[in-house]
């Protein structure tokens, strides 16, 4: 009996310790962030400030709203782009078996491995010769090297596992295979296309060594580069109020994201890897 | 392989030979036109600049030069002169220091993350396997540290593991862990171990994930007839549980293994000039970017992915021996 109660207490010990570690550092972010002057240099483990002066000034002062802005326009402009060319190249790799097909997946899965550095001196000269160098345009057509290959292998694994039947009842119908997708198969993918949509948007959200890269000037870095970046007036006085603030703001709408598809996501992450 | 059973194999049989044959010639030249995009696309953003970085490291390009490059050989790999007096001088990135501390930094740093994720991964999963009251909020709560940013999490590490104001430190002094205050991301001795535990905070969710999903496609009387026998917990785990879960935890292995390889963005911001986290992607793009070494940059480059191309075809050719070996 003290036996089995002890191992009920050691188990959810553990359980409080995972989530005690897993959430605590973006609570003390916060907390952190709410502080301002002084208060900054105490350390506390429960809310005892709370001031929005590290918010106003970073929302007000420097440009971290166009920051916002560029990040906000790269992210979804690439997931729009991956979802496009993937959607139709899934149905191609799912559905219709020809040669070759088993050694173009796994060469798909092989870019998505590519270490990004080995790519960068290529791109960074096709960057420049395109003229794309410090726009935006740079970051949009440089993720597509980890968010196409992604979305192309996670839709391959939804369509697969469509039953056939609808696709034979629209083939008998006389349908090309354009409609199969767009009006057959498209309205089952929802789903899915919004698990592959958010995955890659957060890929794209979260992106630094390109950003860092092809991007030189303050307006048209993205969040994560401006984060890294930010610095206060001399070299030794680091602004942590406003480093914390620019974190929770960028932080909160994912974080709110991922628990609200909490579900969808798991089920993305690991059709990814377990299936394939 | 499970994907043949639902695509449409159309086999030309008696008098609708014709009529198939040609569907399925339809099909696949609707397949060619729909892949061609996506294969445009990929060979522009990954398989060019790869060539052209390869390109590269085989010449003498600079930052402000690139297309009058010289192409040099093997120079940038390693190159020898004789002094007049007969001593040979090697240069070249084999025959640099910097390069062998960042690959030993890489390896170092890529075998304890991964053992460590993975050990700690599977602890997580096994938790969430079981039933418990508040299931749900844990799994919601592990999946914070995947959604944070690498660079918010970079930044909000290095504020609480500050030598001064971090609550790490003060955490450790409270419990008589430590006697004074250490300088987790400064001192060269503890940098390494800073990058690791935000690492490892960071990415555990993901690999505990993995784990839960082939966890769970064990199915659950095998348990209940092991626990029937009286096996013990323990042993049931070695013996049912881990060789079922294997290929989950290989794939989730190699998965984290060839990202870790790569790290960037984590030590660039967490543990900037410190020698003893450079890895090799850091000190490449310092090369290419920074130090206007160009082409020497790319050489680095060039070698990391070799050297992740190798390992990964090495990893599923000994996986595959072994699988085949095995009973699956």
């Amino acid at each position: 009996m003290l036996w089995s109660y002890t191992k009920t207490a050691s188990f959810y010990l553990l359980v409080a310790i995972i989530v005690l570690v897993s959430v605590f550092p973006f609570y003390y972010a916060i907390l952190t962030s709410f502080k301002s002057g002084t208060a900054l240099f105490e350390i506390n483990y429960l809310p005892t400030y709370f001031s929005l002066d590290n918010y106003i000034a970073v929302l007000t002062t420097g440009v971290f709203v166009r920051n916002l802005g560029n990040s906000i326009l790269v992210a979804s402009s690439v997931v729009v782009l991956a979802l496009f060319l993937a959607v139709t190249a899934a149905f191609a790799l799912a559905r219709v078996s020809f040669r070759g097909r088993g050694l173009l997946l796994m060469t798909i899965l092989a870019v998505s491995m590519f270490p990004q550095i080995a790519v960068l001196a290529g791109l960074f000269e096709l960057v420049r010769a395109f003229g794309l160098f410090n726009t935006p345009f740079a970051l949009i057509f440089s993720y597509t090297i980890f968010t196409l290959p992604f979305t192309v292998w996670v839709l391959t694994t939804f369509m697969r596992d469509l039953p056939v039947e609808i696709e034979e009842a629209a083939i008998v119908d006389g349908a090309s295979p354009w409609v199969i997708i767009t009006k057959v198969f498209m309205p089952l993918m929802w789903p899915a296309l919004v698990t592959t949509g958010l995955l890659a948007f957060i890929a794209a959200w979260n992106e630094f060594l390109f950003a860092l890269t092809f991007t030189s000037s303050n307006e048209t870095r993205t969040v994560p580069v401006a984060i890294a970046l930010l610095s206060g007036a001399s070299q030794y006085e680091i602004p942590w109020g406003r480093i914390m603030a620019a974190s929770v703001i960028v932080t909160v709408p994912l974080v709110a994201l991922v628990l609200i598809f909490q579900r969808k996501i798991v089920q993305g992450l690991t059709a990814g890897g377990v299936k394939g | 392989m499970a994907s043949t059973q639902s695509t449409i194999r159309v086999v030309p049989t008696g008098h609708t030979k014709r009529a198939k044959s040609e569907l399925m010639r339809q099909r696949l030249r609707a397949a060619g036109w729909f892949l061609v995009p996506m294969l445009m696309a990929l060979a522009i953003v990954a398989g060019w600049p790869l060539l052209r970085t390869i390109y590269f490291s085989f010449t003498n390009a600079s930052l402000t030069n690139l297309y009058g490059a010289e192409w040099v050989g093997f120079k940038n790999y390693l190159n020898w002169t004789v002094l007049k007096s007969g001593r040979v001088i090697w240069s070249g990135l084999l025959a640099d220091p910097a390069w062998w501390n960042a690959v030993w930094n890489t390896v170092r740093f890529s075998v304890i993350s991964v053992t460590l994720e993975t050990i700690l991964g599977t602890v997580v999963a096994l938790v969430l396997n079981a039933e418990f009251k508040g299931r749900g909020l844990v799994r919601a709560a592990i999946l914070i540290p995947w959604a944070i940013p690498t660079i918010v999490s970079a930044r909000m590490w290095g504020w609480m593991l500050n030598d001064q104001f971090g609550i790490i430190n003060d955490v450790l002094l409270m419990f008589g862990l430590i006697d004074h205050k250490i300088a987790w991301t400064a001192s060269s001795d503890t940098a390494m171990i800073a990058v690791l535990i935000v690492d490892v905070w960071k990415t555990t969710p993901f690999m505990a994930l993995l784990i839960l999903a082939g966890l769970q496609m064990i199915p659950r009387d095998i348990y209940e007839a092991a626990a029937l026998d009286g096996v013990h917990p323990v042993k049931t785990f070695w013996k049912v549980t881990l060789p079922l879960v294997r290929p989950a935890l290989m794939v989730a292995v190699i998965f984290r293994l060839l990202d870790a390889m790569r790290i960037f963005d984590l030590i660039y911001v967490l543990t900037p000039n410190s020698s003893q986290t450079k890895t090799i992607s850091v000190l490449a793009r310092e090369n290419l970017i920074d130090f206007d070494k160009f082409a020497y940059g790319s050489a680095q480059s060039t070698m990391l992915f070799l050297i992740i191309a190798l390992m990964t075809i090495l990893y599923i050719w000994l996986g595959k021996v072994r699988f085949d070996g095995g009973d699956r």
